[in-house]
């Protein structure tokens, strides 16, 4: 079932008198529970896709539909994670946790009363990525990678039916990225949510995604999608297997043939 | 040195380098023989103030009362024109260029006005000093909401958060180091407004002690009134920069919370 359809989408950006195509024609469909990775050469629009799809943006042509409905406004309750973690350094990192609790029904309503049920939920979550020392520490306490797990864990609280990551990992040192593809898979697993993560780590999109759409140079238009059969959990080890190098090999080769032009 | 030592030296360091400047202020006169009605010595000075202490604190108290609550005044309205203008930019464009103008005048010159409107004494001192300490808080509060990260609001609307939302749980948080910040220049424009506006058209207060004073030629008493103010202002600004302190401590990472 699909659950995010993009109909050839455009959007145009206009700053005074100039304007700058970012999105030409973006058309895709993402079936429910589904995740997929959106990679491209820089500056091709994939955050822009993002935009498009939670409504923060209005597209210029074409429409997108999420859960049915075409989007005309920024959609409520979905989860966004971006490469800043844009925690609130004022909040624990459990306060941080549960903002979207505050904010998003029904859950706002029975907050106050019900705060230690939640808080018990977001513990849970803070533990499933190894936080759960951490709750009562600050964010600027933090280090980067665990700033990005609450991040993360502020993301899910409310059980979002759609995920949108914009490089999430991409200000992470390597083996702390590589570390956090675990968890994230995992989170996945466990809760089946709807997941589009923009990034330009190609090894992460075909850990994490059932299927990678490959986008052009801006003007962007979505140039190939590759679906990923490898089976999950897929872990670190079976990323240096050879059906995982070759998908990575040929999704490269194609973004490759893009920057040539 | 030992690290105690050390600490000992930086706390005392403020009051040896005052002890200092009195020791080379009274050196001069004595040196110099520089007249009493000129510069009188920091000596004579402590001993007026200790003779006149009665007055010197009543005045003290009257200049004190006006500050505070002008300065009360300027934090109720420039939190609340601070965030009108932080948060809608078209509150913004109307209402900066104004402010901008309004901040240019001479606060000297409003008091002569105030006096015609609300007379002589204290209320004219009062909304002086809120006139004056108004303008840095609204631009701090307004400076502090105006520079939210994007990707944070972001985050804020995809949760579908409104304005009034994204204003409580992000805005106004943000915007509190600002404001603390902004304080501690208020507080002394605070006293600046009040001992002009007593000078200007004052009954009563520290400013119109040194003025009469002066026009004695008591050259003492003026530098005893000169004091005076100098030990209020250093002391609230003192109680601002604790507030700061303790309000916003995530703004300084915890670092200098000791």
């Amino acid at each position: 079932m699909t659950f995010v359809e993009l109909r050839s989408v455009s959007l145009t950006y206009r700053l005074g008198k100039e304007t700058t195509l970012a999105l030409a024609d973006g058309t895709m469909a993402i079936g429910k529970g589904e995740f997929v990775a959106v990679v491209g050469p820089s500056g091709c629009g994939k955050s822009t896709i993002m935009k498009l799809v939670t409504g923060l943006l209005p597209a210029t042509t074409g429409e997108v539909v999420v859960a049915g409905r075409k989007v005309t406004r920024p959609i409520k309750g979905v989860g966004m994670a971006f490469q800043n973690p844009t925690l609130m350094p004022w909040r624990r990192t459990i306060d941080n946790v549960l903002l979207p609790m505050e904010i998003v029904e029904p859950h706002k309503r029975r907050f106050r009363r019900h705060r230690a049920e939640y808080v018990a939920k977001a513990m849970a979550l803070l533990e499933t990525v190894g936080l759960a020392d951490f709750a009562d520490k600050y964010p600027w306490q933090l280090s980067g990678g665990m700033q990005q797990r609450s991040n993360l864990c502020r993301a899910l609280i409310h059980e979002p039916e759609l995920l949108m990551l914009d490089e999430p990992f991409g200000a992470l040192d390597a083996f702390t990225r590589e570390e956090l593809w675990g968890v994230m898979q995992a989170l996945w697993i466990e809760k089946r949510f709807t997941g589009v993560l923009v990034t330009h780590d190609l090894r992460e999109a075909v850990y994490l995604a059932d299927t990678v759409y490959v986008m052009s140079r801006r003007p962007g238009r979505i140039v190939m999608a590759k679906a990923i059969d490898l089976p999950r959990p897929r872990t670190l080890a079976s990323t240096f297997e050879p059906a995982f190098v070759d998908i990575v090999h040929e999704l490269r080769d194609r973004i490759h043939e893009e920057h040539a032009i | 040195m030992s690290p105690r030592r050390q600490e000992i030296l930086r706390i005392a360091m403020p009051w040896l380098a005052m002890a200092l400047f009195l020791v080379v202020w009274e050196l001069a006169c004595v040196v110099f023989q520089i007249e009493e009605i000129i510069l009188p010595r920091p000596t004579k000075v402590f001993v007026v103030f200790v003779q006149r202490i009665d007055i010197l604190l009543a005045f003290c108290w009257d200049t004190l009362w006006t500050t505070v609550l002008g300065f009360l005044m300027a934090i109720a309205g420039g939190m609340l024109l601070g965030v009108l203008i932080g948060a809608s930019p078209l509150i913004y464009s109307g209402l900066y260029p104004l402010l901008i103008a309004f901040n240019a005048v001479p606060k000297v010159a409003i008091v002569p006005i105030l006096m015609i409107w609300v007379g002589v004494g204290a209320l004219p001192a009062v909304i002086t000093a809120f006139v004056i300490s108004f303008f840095p808080i609204v631009v701090n509060v307004a400076t502090g909401l105006a520079t939210i990260e994007p990707e944070m609001i972001d985050v804020l609307n995809s949760l579908g958060a409104s304005r009034l939302e994204i204003l409580r749980k992000v805005g106004i948080p943000r915007a509190m180091p600002y404001l603390f910040a902004s304080l501690k220049v208020a507080i002394t424009l605070a006293f600046i407004g009040s001992v002009i506006s007593e000078t200007v058209g004052g009954n009563r207060g520290i400013g119109f002690l040194m003025l009469s004073a002066g026009a004695r030629n008591d050259a003492p008493t003026t530098f005893a009134g000169l004091f005076a103010i100098a030990i209020m202002g250093v002391a609230m600004y003192a109680v601002c920069a604790l507030v700061e302190t303790r309000m916003t401590r995530w703004a300084f990472r915890g670092q200098l919370v000791s």
